[in-house]
């Protein structure tokens, strides 16, 4: 049990914690200082949340490994985030679409955790889903814009959809981990989220003037650990190179 | 602020400027009640394609999130101003980002004043 | 951050007598600790010089973004990176404050942006200088950052209205950034033998760059004496500088680090600290444009500009689509 509540923290820790690294990666060359600003808040919020989820995570394993331990030393088969997440960011359009796509997930997944019967878990949901609504307002916002915007905007928010929509599958696949997690009340089944998900999608769709890919192909791995894609180690080496260069240092 | 004599740069630096591109966005003027303000205060501007852009903009730029704020967004071109006599508008970090704070970090009495 | 090479237009400081009633009226406001305000009348030398002034001092914190940008996704711990990407995100917001404030006198941002991009208008020469180690985030909050909280904090009584008040927000917000560098350096210089060489060497390469910042002495310069009767200028360069050293030197020195300068010393008549001056050929060189990362910063600022320009005209584009519906529906 305690095994099957560890992997499903890193789940949730590994999913802020890739994609709080990928959105920080904009600080500074943003299209509009605005919105360099408002990533950095969603970026801020999602490593905010890593440190939560991962923390528990260490707890629960009672190994005595912290949020920073699992972050910095664990290498890429350890790490058990959506694929989604670990996408390069692309331009920004593709960046804002990979958040639109994963918040919707996100947000459904944290409003069922609130009823946890895990308490520290409903008490981080509570937490983050006030951020996450915010988060996936303005994604929303953005995919329209974007979307609706210009010929050339239209184009390249249609290429980051068909680009990214292999990757959604993934996120409502229930495995032996979510099993698990549904028959102890800790979380939801993530195959019952993928109804409204698909309500929210098909109306924001709509309203960008962008057409859903008709194959329901999903990669996956990612969760699992099985088989993430390539970006990922590379976005390790970067991410973990001084705490493994110097692994003796405090900081 | 600074000036050294032997700058290469003329006088005329910052002027004449030509024409705006057609792509910048409208600047608006924000205006914000906290929790327990009374009324709206003017906090500053920024720029946003539309209303409901320049709200959230302000969310993100102005208040970094807090909650419980109301926010007005009006297009600076729509103010109409005599001479404003404003003080200092400070606004308040939102609450859970500790370090923004600068008593986040502890710094030993013997290194003075920072 | 500030703007180190700002030269004031005009002859010299005219003398009240000299003026025609509207500028003395201004200059008489601004003596007496008055503010002048968006719609007030100003003589064009002091728009012209303001626009100069606050866009330069806002292209330094866009710039200013990129050599602390460079290590967010390294950052050591999850701590640090939060830290680091807050500290990072400030000085947008600081750039935006004083764009805005740029704005109130006739300029807009983008004209601006597009000075700085050509190259026309310049930004603080420190941040054309590559941060090479984490210990060089510590070094830029601690000595960097530090050295604009000098030029700053006086700034908040600049006679210029909004541009006091953007002073007042942003030094408000600058005081975790010096810490956060402090806190850095601290646990550096107290750190493994390898951590302390860096901290050693970040201080070996800010420290003359971080001088530079105030300017080269300006004791004898009647711009300089213009500004400072504006008030847009508070402090002269070798004012400031002095002041910075004297704090600075006995934090190093708490830090166990040293200073690289031979000649660093107090002296207990001044009660100030004696210094070598920086290489000023060097500074020269820098804001010519060949310091060791001018290329890259531009290169950075132009590539944000030209990818963004999509995204700004696709939400432009939708925004007047529905402003156009909202009216038909009318």
């Amino acid at each position: 049990m305690s095994d099957a509540l560890f992997e499903y923290l890193c789940r949730m820790g590994d999913n802020t914690l890739v994609l709080g690294h990928r959105i920080s990666e904009w600080c500074g060359v943003a299209p509009v200082l605005e919105e360099d600003i408002a990533l950095a808040n969603t970026a801020l919020d999602l490593i905010g949340q890593t440190q939560l989820w991962l923390g528990l995570a260490g707890e629960v394993e009672g190994k005595g490994r912290d949020a920073d331990q699992l972050a910095f030393h664990r290498d890429v088969w350890d790490f058990r985030n959506l694929l989604l997440v670990e996408q390069p960011n692309g331009d920004f359009g593709r960046t804002m679409m990979r958040q639109f796509l994963f918040d919707g997930w996100h947000l459904a997944q944290l409003k069922g955790l609130m009823t946890s019967s895990n308490d520290q878990i409903a008490a981080i949901a509570e937490k983050s889903v006030k951020e996450v609504t915010y988060h996936l307002e303005r994604a929303t916002d953005t995919v329209i814009g974007l979307g609706d915007g210009t010929e050339e905007s239209h184009k390249r928010m249609q290429d980051a959809l068909d680009r990214l929509y292999p990757f959604v599958g993934e996120m409502f696949i229930a495995d032996a981990v979510d099993q698990a997690m549904v028959s102890d009340g800790i979380a939801p089944d993530p195959s019952t989220l993928r109804p409204d998900y698909d309500a929210m999608l098909d109306a924001v769709l709509a309203e960008a003037t962008l057409q859903k890919p008709t194959d329901d192909f999903a990669h996956k791995g990612g969760k699992s650990g099985a088989r993430h894609t390539e970006h990922l180690g590379h976005m390790l080496t970067q991410m973990q190179w001084l705490q493994r260069a110097y692994p003796d240092a405090t900081w | 602020m600074s000036s050294p004599e032997s700058s290469p740069y003329s006088d005329t630096d910052a002027a004449p400027h030509g024409k705006a591109r057609a792509t910048e966005w409208p600047l608006w003027e924000i205006f914000i009640r906290g929790q327990h303000g009374l009324s709206h205060r003017h906090v500053g501007s920024l720029h946003a394609a539309d209303a409901e852009g320049a709200i959230k903009n302000a969310r993100d730029v102005y208040t970094r999130r807090n909650e419980g704020v109301s926010i007005w967004a009006v297009p600076a071109s729509a103010i109409a101003a005599s001479s404003p006599e404003e003080k200092g508008a400070l606004y308040e970090p939102a609450n859970d980002k500790v370090y923004r704070h600068p008593t986040f970090f502890d710094i030993p009495d013997e290194v003075g004043a920072m | 951050m500030y703007a180190q090479m700002i030269k004031s237009t005009g002859e010299g400081v005219k003398s009240l007598d000299d003026m025609e009633p509207e500028e003395r009226a201004f200059q008489e406001r601004i003596n007496a600790g008055g503010k002048i305000e968006p719609k007030d009348w100003m003589p064009e030398g002091y728009r012209k010089n303001l626009i100069r002034q606050i866009g330069q001092h806002a292209h330094s914190e866009i710039v200013g973004q990129l050599p602390e940008g460079n290590w967010i996704t390294r950052a050591p711990t999850l701590e640090r990176k939060a830290i680091l990407l807050a500290k990072v995100q400030d000085e947008a917001g600081h750039g935006l404050y004083l764009y805005c404030a740029a704005e109130t006198l006739g300029v807009t941002r983008d004209q601006m942006t597009r000075d700085l991009l050509s190259g026309k208008m310049k930004y603080s020469s420190i941040f054309n200088y590559p941060t090479l180690t984490w210990a060089d985030m510590g070094a830029v909050g601690w000595l960097v950052d530090g050295a604009a909280i000098m030029n700053q904090v006086p700034l908040q009584r600049t006679s210029y209205g909004p541009y006091a008040r953007a002073m007042v927000r942003i030094c408000k917000e600058e005081s975790f950034h010096q810490r956060q560098g402090f806190d850095i350096m601290m646990k550096m210089a107290k750190g493994t033998e390898a951590q302390r060489k860096m901290a050693q060497d970040a201080l070996n390469r800010f420290w003359y760059p971080s001088l530079m910042m105030f300017g080269p002495s300006d004791a004898e310069s009647v711009h300089s004496a213009q500004s400072m009767a504006w008030k847009i200028k508070m402090n002269s360069n070798d004012e400031l500088r002095q002041k910075f050293v004297d704090q600075t030197a006995p934090q190093a020195e708490y830090l166990g680090l040293t200073v690289p300068d031979e000649n660093l010393k107090f002296n207990e008549e001044t009660g100030h600290y004696e210094f070598s001056e920086p290489d000023w050929d060097e500074f020269f060189d820098v804001l010519k444009g060949n310091g060791p990362c001018n290329t890259e910063r531009l290169e950075a600022r132009n590539r944000a500009w030209d990818e963004g320009r999509w995204v700004r005209e696709g939400l432009l584009a939708h925004a007047e689509k529905k402003r156009k519906t909202a009216i038909a529906a009318e």
